[in-house]
């Protein structure tokens, strides 16, 4: 059986040589991990402003710049060492980092910090952390927080006054508009500017935690990221994907799309269309039609890239590197390039074509 | 038991004194009051304070907090010739740099003025952060930025529409700001130190720096042991900057103030001149003190520096290029060492009452300073460093009780060696946001948090202790005592102090919408504030309630309460129950500052519910108990 499968994907990979591979982006991996200056090989988010970039690690955050690491921790004023999430207010240029231990705002080098004990924050582990104009919107283990910069009122919101059935918030995507929240059991938190109302989105009857027929609704409650760009909702699980337009669902998983994996730490999206998906066995980009896998190989550890296109063709594709792990968590990109977070180093993959 | 019969008659005998005292002062503060009433329609004082010359330097713009106008004075003709009205408390003013547009912040309004010098009309207000004071406007006009000192921010305003882009963080109570000769770089200072990450540590305050092109901060120069950085002035190359700056010493007891200064008057110097970092010298010398260094200016050819010395009257002349070569070769960063002054400063020239703002002519040979208690200019002649001129701004002559007693606030003459004034430790009648080891009660004992003195009647007794009934008591012998270890005020001076600091007004709550109604989290908190029930439903000891013991106008029962936050280092854990108005921009909090934020007077400090019943609050009521809190 096994060397049937074997021949039929031979076939099909020689069938898709023949027809021409979708041209997907290729990279050159550059890694990074404690041997070379980051302060921990576990690094869970990773943000690029301009020239610099931000990896939060489980011992601190480190900020690259002009071929040098910079590492920032409690001692500095940071508010814990494992930092779990980061957001940039563009406007500014100043950084707002989620950590184990409660919320720091870094502003030309100032770290100002708040907890639940001496500030309104919700809760001291802050998964997520998203700007929105003058507000700063937080995911934490107890809800979700939002903080007016200009007057300094917090707005809690949990299970009495949001449609919140599990408060584990895990990840805040913010738009001009709207704000959506993944909530661990919970599902998708969609808060509407215009209005100051919840709407949520879980399984559509309401009765299991996934759904049950293909495109009918958001793929599963237990959700671990969002991503809202271009009046388009990206939402990742552990148990596959969804896309979410305002009126259709569209929903991935490994078993019917290029993902390597159901279980997804960060979904991506670059645009209405296409998206990169951090998986516990590897990278996937998405392009609105075909997929591409970067990843050690599961079995070997060597470099790794193929790429499936719409008829489910897969083609390896010879590359000489990979992200520094297959257990991916997430991306940022800077230009052509992508910057990769994974549990054994930051990678940085240099656009090659 | 006759020991205890003997104490007590002695205190009954004192509070009767007292109450005497107290009934003197309250007869006295009202024949005042009365008085000062009919008062009201005459002429008002002016109280200039920031100022701006036109770029031909014929027109001189004042910014006067009192009268809430900006004054145009016509310099060759030493006299006003327009008083336009603007927002309420002006401060801070600037100029576009072609002239045609002046800029006012209007502290209590929360805007900024906008007016045409040709036709000498406000055109357009613009809204603002919370407490607008310092403002400056780009090279190309198209941009103004706003120090916001209660919000603790830059506003970044552009102009072609009026809408504020965006908001800067800045240091605590931002205030003051200036902008590089190239008009590349802004500089902000603000007047409150940050609130440290742990109680009692020396205080830290900044210099933020912004790029006008990025429109956003991209340095902070750190100013350690300092709280109270004021009016700054960049050198016309733009190598050097200059804020004048007060350093307290809050944190060994204050004693001996005859011994060595409780604050030290001295400039944080940066830039390419002095190294890149920060360098601060004193002005003060070994046995007199310059109090207050308010503004500086720098002459064009970088001969001369001055400096407004708010406190005592004068403006100190230094010597720049002495200053930087003794900056440059200091071995420390901070040069603590009094006689240093002899080493670059070469004059103090005498100048009205609380001088504030300074402006030079175009060509350096004029030096203008705003006396903002005496609503005159004053104009030195740069190569003698004389006063060779006054110009009387208007407003009202006579000096009526609480004119008088707003001079002697701001004035240092009174403490030994004129080392500082009420205002050293109440900025701008307000507070320092520091806490001190006063002498009286005892060294490392009794650590108090400084209260705001803003509307004060009817909270008292005052002190953290209640220890004075009265303010006479509290600005009468205590003072001369304790602080000034000096000239005592005559009883007349003394009332009028009393009258003019029962007298200052409360400042605009920012919490509250505009129409005085409470939001919903507000309504949630108040009810919080005046629930007799706890979410158990049993009912909360009178005395535990919020509302109790922050009761009546001021939310305080002027009482005594033991709330648990009593320290070791205290001598009894009773604390004067504080009003609770604008209690939002006193921070910390507690009596002794160790609350970093209203939030850790109850997740810190109230273990066992004996500062309020709360801690069967969520934290989502816990933060709507607080929104109602800054509505107060």
């Amino acid at each position: 059986m096994k060397r049937a499968s074997a021949l039929t994907l031979f076939v099909l990979m020689a069938i898709a040589a023949f027809a021409g591979t979708p041209d997907m982006p290729r990279f050159r991996f550059e890694n990074f991990t404690t041997a070379n200056g980051l302060p921990d090989n576990h690094v869970f988010t990773v943000l690029v402003d301009g020239d610099r970039v931000w990896a939060g690690t489980e011992n601190g955050l480190a900020l690259y710049e002009a071929g040098k690491w910079k590492v920032f921790t409690p001692a500095d004023g940071l508010a814990h060492r494992a930092v779990l999430s980061l957001a940039l207010d563009k406007s500014t240029g100043d950084l707002w980092v989620g950590t184990m231990g409660g919320l720091s705002h870094i502003s030309a080098g100032r770290i100002d910090t708040y907890t639940q004990l001496n500030s309104g924050l919700s809760n001291d582990v802050v998964y997520g952390v998203g700007v929105q104009g003058e507000y700063v919107w937080t995911a934490t283990a107890a809800g979700a927080s939002r903080l007016n910069t200009r007057t300094g009122e917090w707005s809690l919101f949990n299970e009495r006054n949001a449609p919140m059935d599990e408060i584990w918030a895990y990840a805040v995507s913010t738009g001009a508009d709207k704000v959506y929240y993944a909530v661990w059991g919970g599902g998708v938190l969609e808060y509407t500017l215009a209005t100051g109302r919840w709407k949520n989105y879980t399984d559509p009857d309401g009765e299991n935690e996934l759904v049950l027929f293909k495109d009918q609704g958001l793929i599963h409650k237990i959700t671990t990221s969002v991503s809202y760009v271009d009046n388009v909702l990206w939402v990742a699980t552990y148990f596959g994907d969804s896309h979410y337009d305002g009126r259709n669902w569209h929903n991935f998983m490994a078993k019917d799309s290029g993902l390597p994996s159901n279980f997804t730490n960060q979904v991506k999206g670059l645009d209405a269309t296409r998206a990169w998906f951090s998986t516990d066995k590897g990278l996937a980009y998405y392009d609105g039609v075909n997929w591409a896998v970067y990843r050690p190989a599961l079995d070997t550890g060597k470099p790794e890239m193929y790429v499936r296109d719409a008829a489910g063709t897969i083609t390896p594709v010879a590359v000489e590197t990979a992200p520094a792990h297959n257990y991916i968590l997430a991306v940022d990109f800077q230009g052509d390039d992508i910057w990769v977070a994974t549990a054994k180093g930051l990678s940085h993959g240099i656009r090659q074509k | 038991m006759k020991s205890g019969f003997t104490n007590g008659g002695i205190r009954t005998a004192a509070l009767s004194v007292g109450a005497a005292v107290a009934i003197a002062f309250v007869v006295l503060t009202f024949a005042v009051v009365a008085k000062a009433k009919p008062e009201s329609d005459e002429p008002q004082y002016l109280s200039p304070y920031l100022m701006v010359a036109s770029p031909d330097g014929r027109w001189l713009y004042v910014a006067c907090e009192r009268s809430n106008e900006l004054r145009v004075v016509d310099v060759s003709a030493g006299k006003v010739v327009k008083s336009l009205a603007v927002g309420r408390v002006p401060r801070g003013v600037a100029l576009s740099a072609d002239g045609r547009q002046v800029y006012v912040t209007n502290t209590w309004d929360d805007t900024v003025s906008v007016i045409d010098t040709t036709s000498l009309k406000v055109t357009r207000t613009l809204a603002t952060g919370f407490e607008p004071t310092g403002v400056a406007v780009d090279k190309p006009g198209k941009t103004l930025y706003v120090a916001n000192r209660l919000s603790n921010d830059i506003s970044v305003i552009d102009l072609a529409s009026g809408q504020e882009t965006k908001r800067l963080l800045a240091g605590r109570g931002a205030s003051y700001l200036a902008l590089s000769t190239d008009g590349k770089r802004l500089y902000c200072t603000h007047i409150y130190p940050k609130i440290g990450k742990v109680h009692r540590t020396p205080p830290e305050s900044e210099i933020t720096v912004i790029d006008t092109v990025r429109q956003s901060v991209i340095d902070r120069q750190p100013l350690h042991n300092v709280a109270g950085v004021f009016q700054l002035a960049i050198s016309s190359d733009g190598k050097l900057g200059v804020a004048p700056q007060i350093r307290p010493k809050n944190l060994v007891p204050l004693a001996h103030v005859e011994h060595g200064w409780a604050f030290g008057d001295s400039l944080a110097l940066f830039g390419e001149d002095v190294g890149g970092g920060v360098v601060q010298v004193p002005i003060d010398e070994l046995d007199r003190y310059f109090a207050m260094p308010f503004a500086a200016a720098i002459t064009p050819d970088k001969s001369k520096l001055y400096v407004s010395t708010a406190g005592s009257e004068s403006v100190t002349v230094i010597d720049l290029p002495k200053l930087v070569a003794f900056a440059r070769a200091a071995t420390s960063s901070s040069v603590n060492d009094l006689s240093a002054s002899a080493n670059y400063v070469t004059a103090r020239i005498a100048v009205g009452m609380n001088p504030r703002g300074l402006v030079l002519s175009g060509d350096g040979k004029r030096l203008f300073v705003a006396n903002r208690m005496d609503d005159s200019i004053s104009v030195i002649d740069t190569v003698g460093d004389q006063v060779v001129a006054s110009i009387d701004l208007g407003g009202r002559k006579d000096l009526n009780s609480l004119r008088r007693g707003e001079r002697l606030f701001y004035t240092a003459r009174y403490a030994f060696q004129g080392q500082f004034s009420c205002a050293n430790c109440h900025l701008d009648a307000t507070f320092d946001s520091l806490q001190w080891d006063l002498e009286p009660d005892g060294f490392g004992v009794d650590i108090v948090d400084n209260r705001s003195i803003e509307d004060l009647s009817g909270t008292e007794p005052f002190k953290w202790n209640g220890g004075n009934p009265n303010m006479a008591t509290e600005c009468g012998p205590r003072t001369e005592k304790y602080f000034y270890r000096s000239q005592s005020y005559t009883s007349a001076e003394l009332a009028d102090l009393v009258s003019y600091i029962m007298a200052l007004p409360l400042r605009p709550n920012r919490y509250r919408l505009p129409a005085g109604e409470l939001t919903t989290a507000q309504e949630r908190g108040k009810a919080i504030f005046e629930r007799k029930v706890n979410k158990f439903g049993k009912a909360i000891p009178e005395s535990n309630q919020c509302a109790y013991c922050h009761s009546g106008p001021k939310y305080t029962n002027q009482k005594l309460a033991d709330v648990g936050t009593g320290k070791k280092s205290d001598r009894s854990p009773l604390v004067d129950v504080p009003q609770l108005t604008n209690v939002a921009y006193s921070g910390p909090y507690l009596h002794d500052g160790s609350a970093r934020s209203m939030e850790e007077i109850w997740t810190i400090f109230n273990p066992n519910d004996t500062h309020g019943f709360t801690n069967d609050l969520t934290k989502d009521e816990l933060n709507d108990l607080i929104e109602y809190l800054r509505t107060l």
